[in-house]
């Protein structure tokens, strides 16, 4: 059913090129001179049907489910939703919704299957209103666009209009997006901070999300303090980045001034399949090799080693960041000028003493964006910590403690049921919002010494 | 000559030529350490690549067969009567004939007959009906049918449980093994490729689970990814590439794009769960909405390589177009843009990839549900390789641990080849002006 309106869509654009191209070639077989190409004048009328005809039939398919909701919930008998919450009011809404898909459990009351009743006819009476409207307005664009076939129609200033309008449009998507992050985020935070004091959530140092299920449950009140999330994802960040920042560096060094040409060649791609490798992989990893590997060693040692152990969840993320340091700092090594480096070996440096006296300092700044942005990953990396962290956050810095960190707690907070209503979720947003903030604030950092260092030499 | 030569402050009896020389071998000696380190950090990496690869297919090859065994069913008309189809004891029919290829066994024990009924997976019995259901007339006869065992005994066969463990903590018992044996002897076990990996969709039950559900899930999360992020993006790209006025506005966008391919994508996830489901009230779990997600996430990424395709064009193309008449739109469409096509279809490609492998914005969105078919529309519930994975991966079963390193490696043979076509069109169509 939602296919029909598509369809109809596709040949009133292609039915609209046609015939104004045809109106267009007649004017121009009876020899007047055309200010725009043919094929120009069918896609004038091509793009006035597409543009508003799919922006209408993608507001009203956005816009029914709710509208249809709200009918059928109006349009209930008085009473049946009377002293009830948002959340028995859409299992009622969802019970109705099955029942007019044939699923039926138990034995609704009559007024739900009246209901449905009238949920199924709304539906087919919206589907058929849309394949109505969106016909008419196609047919009424086709005759605007036919109607404006002449000789000195400028049709190509006016398909390039509207190819500009469209391609304003999708740079401006981006734009949406962080707006709908931040609108999203700060929206839910707001409602968060509404039932948790910001002071406890900032300044809190324990975290214990969890709900009373009874008024009366004892040890249940929940805590939100994000203290002890945020220092275990320090921690393991931490790990990642000492593991991560030498050996990538030292192979930079080396694949940009040592390595012969087609050892590089090969090493390179080769560096870039760490790179590529989904991150769900790498948290499987830690959990089956890794982890077990740090724990009997720790054991062997006489160490007592969590199983969920920072070390892993970090020394594994480290692994991934590799690849990502070691192609920042090669770009950094190798954008530095030829100049600095003929210099310095003219002046009888040996490669190594070019290498670690001149060029390592000239590109220093590029290397520490490049490394700011690592941590910037690493902080909002989630499926290595989700499969290989701990679940429990605890005020530690000892790397072979189990900690927990904010992408961790926003997943296990949000999967499963959600209900927007519950400081539960809700505080996932917190998190989600304070994370974003973090590699907000580092990234414009990072990729603003990044470009100033690029802008220095060029 | 040495006097001339000899440097102030020198030792006596050592030349300037020898302390250079000393010098030098400790500045050359300086260079090999470092080149060493160098080295020695890049096989690091490496090593860890090779364990990683390594740890994955050692523990996943074996899911990729399947051990089966070959039954002779006599399809008892008193067990399934044909009036009470689809129902019927079809578990106590294979169940027998398998009772009867084994010695010594009581089958009118009733501990006896559960034990040997658990040597065939719980997916035999449906098997058999479906046989029966699509053919009646195979009531009152005997088929032979060839059915995947249960896990332990998968297991068994493929020698991951250790004969030697002591009976009380091994998981299949002395008489188990005996009966399996005795199967073996009459050649009744097979271990063919495990074809329903692919055929089947995700199960309780290891030996049945398979990966279509994940896989076309996936495939309808790409798909929806590609037809908004790439027509979105390329537009994007080439209005800020070509057209678009040097100002505060551009500019503005241009750090904003940057900024968002650098976004954690758990936050992509959150935009998702919080706008497309609870504003706009699309369903949980559908793929569709995980591609909405996927592209707000990949877009970036096609912008920042269609922006560098197009930078790559040279000028001269673009001005003698402009010379023969062409407007800028012409330009840009009919002559830029196919030669930036390669490198575009290059970043995409990879950017898809990197979709593909995406997890966390499909966690939050719920495409971890337990769902046992295949979805076959972007609004059904689905799941997505890398989630299901990830409920694999959490599977308490001991079969799930090399379920989740097979369908690992499927994920990762996906990317290869996807980054395969990257690199192919990169160096097919690539010019260099």
């Amino acid at each position: 059913m939602t296919a029909i309106p598509f369809i109809l869509l596709i040949l009133a654009v292609l039915g609209g090129y046609f015939i104004n191209r045809m109106a267009a070639r007649e004017i121009r077989d009876t020899g007047n001179r055309l200010h725009s190409l043919t094929s120009y004048h069918g896609m004038f009328s091509a793009l006035m049907i597409l543009v508003p005809v799919l922006t209408f039939i993608l507001l009203w398919l956005v816009f029914r489910g709710p509208l249809v909701d709200r009918l059928v919930m109006g349009n209930l008998p008085d009473g049946v939703l009377d002293n009830l919450g948002t959340g028995a009011i859409q299992l009622i809404l969802a019970e109705i919704k099955s029942v007019s898909r044939g699923v039926i459990f138990g034995t609704p009351e009559d007024w739900k299957f009246a209901a449905a009743d009238h949920f199924v006819a709304l539906n087919k009476r919206a589907d058929w209103l849309l394949v109505v409207c969106a016909g008419a307005l196609s047919l009424a664009l086709m005759y605007f666009a036919r109607s404006r076939v002449t000789a000195e129609f400028r049709a190509r200033q006016g398909v390039e209009g509207i190819i500009s309008g469209l391609m304003i449009f999708c740079s401006v998507v981006a734009i949406f997006t962080t707006i709908g992050i931040v609108a999203s985020l700060s929206y839910e935070t707001y409602r968060f901070f509404e039932m948790v004091p910001i002071t406890e959530f900032l300044f809190g140092t324990s975290w214990e999300p969890q709900i009373p299920i009874r008024e009366d449950q004892i040890a249940a009140e929940g805590a939100f303090g994000w203290l002890p999330v945020i220092l275990g994802t320090f921690v393991i960040t931490f790990v990642a980045i000492v593991l991560a920042v030498p050996v990538g560096l030292c192979s930079a060094v080396y694949l940009n001034e040592f390595a012969p040409r087609k050892l590089r060649s090969v090493i390179k791609p080769l560096l870039e399949i760490l790179a590529g490798v989904p991150t769900i992989v790498y948290g499987f990893f830690a959990v089956l090799v890794v982890a077990p590997a740090i724990r009997s060693f720790g054991q062997s040692i006489g160490l007592d080693v969590a199983p969920n152990t920072a070390l892993a969840a970090g020394g594994v993320m480290g692994i991934m960041l590799i690849p990502f340091i070691s192609s920042f700092a090669d770009d950094a090594l190798s954008a530095v000028p030829q100049t600095l480096r003929d210099g310095a070996l003219g002046l009888g440096a040996t490669r190594a003493e070019m290498m670690l006296n001149v060029l390592f300092p000239a590109a220093l700044p590029g290397i520490v964006g490049g490394v700011l942005l690592a941590v910037s990953r690493a902080i909002g990396e989630t499926m290595i910590v989700v499969m290989a962290a701990g679940l429990i956050a605890r005020m530690t810095i000892n790397p072979l403690d189990s900690v927990t960190t904010v992408t961790v707690q926003i997943v296990t907070l949000l999967i499963g049921d959600t209900a927007f209503d519950n400081p539960k979720t809700l505080a996932a947003f917190a998190l989600g919002m304070m994370l974003f903030l973090v590699t907000l604030m580092i990234n414009i950092f990072a990729l603003r010494i990044v470009r100033k260092y690029r802008e220095a030499y060029d | 000559m040495t006097d001339t030569t000899n440097a102030a402050g020198a030792p006596r009896g050592q030349s300037a030529a020898d302390l250079v020389a000393a010098s030098l071998k400790r500045r050359h000696r300086k260079q090999v350490w470092l080149q060493a380190i160098g080295i020695g950090a890049i096989s690091i990496a490496f090593t860890m690549l090779f364990i990683l690869v390594m740890s994955l297919v050692s523990t996943g090859w074996q899911a990729f067969t399947q051990t089966h065994v070959t039954l002779d069913v006599y399809v008892d008309p008193a067990e399934v009567p044909v009036e009470r189809l689809p129902r019927g004891g079809f578990a106590d029919v294979a169940g027998a004939s398998l009772g009867a290829m084994l010695p010594d066994v009581d089958m009118t024990d009733r501990a006896t007959a559960r034990s040997v009924r658990n040597i065939l997976s719980n997916g035999a019995q449906f098997h058999l009906r479906d046989l029966v259901v699509a053919d009646p007339g195979l009531i009152g006869r005997t088929v032979t049918i060839k059915v995947p065992v249960s896990d332990p005994f998968d297991q068994l066969n493929k020698g991951l449980i250790d004969r030697d463990t002591p009976n009380e903590f091994r998981r299949v018992k002395n008489n188990e093994i005996a009966w399996f044996d005795a199967l073996q002897d009459q050649g009744a076990i097979s271990k063919p490729f495990n074809w329903a990996l692919f055929t089947n969709a995700d199960s309780r039950f290891p030996e049945l689970a398979g990966l279509k559900g994940a896989l076309v899930g996936s495939f309808w999360a790409l798909l929806v990814c590609f037809l908004i992020a790439f027509p979105l993006g390329i537009g994007a790209a080439i209005y800020l590439e070509e057209f678009a006025p040097k100002n505060k506005i551009s500019d503005l966008i241009e750090v904003n794009i940057n900024n968002l391919a650098a976004v954690p994508s758990v936050v992509f996830g959150l935009l998702a769960l919080a706008v497309f489901i609870g504003w706009f009230g699309l369903p949980r779990s559908a793929p569709f909405v995980g591609g909405l997600a996927l592209a707000l996430m990949t877009m970036p990424t096609i912008i920042i390589a269609t922006r560098a395709a197009l930078k790559a064009v040279p000028p001269s193309i673009r001005e003698a177009a402009l010379g023969l008449g062409a407007s800028r739109q012409q330009v840009v469409f009919q002559h830029v843009l196919p030669l930036a096509m390669p490198g575009i279809l290059t970043g995409t490609i990879i950017g898809l990839a990197q979709a593909l492998g995406e997890t966390a914005p499909l966690l939050l969105i719920g495409m971890n549900a337990f769902i046992t078919s295949a979805a076959s529309s972007p609004f059904d519930s689905a799941t997505a390789l890398p989630t299901q994975i990830f409920i694999w991966a959490d599977s308490p079963e001991r079969g799930f641990v090399s379920r989740t390193s097979a369908a690992i490696l499927v994920l990762l043979g996906f990317l290869v080849m996807m980054n395969g076509i990257a690199i192919y069109l990169r160096q097919k169509f690539e010019r260099k002006w």
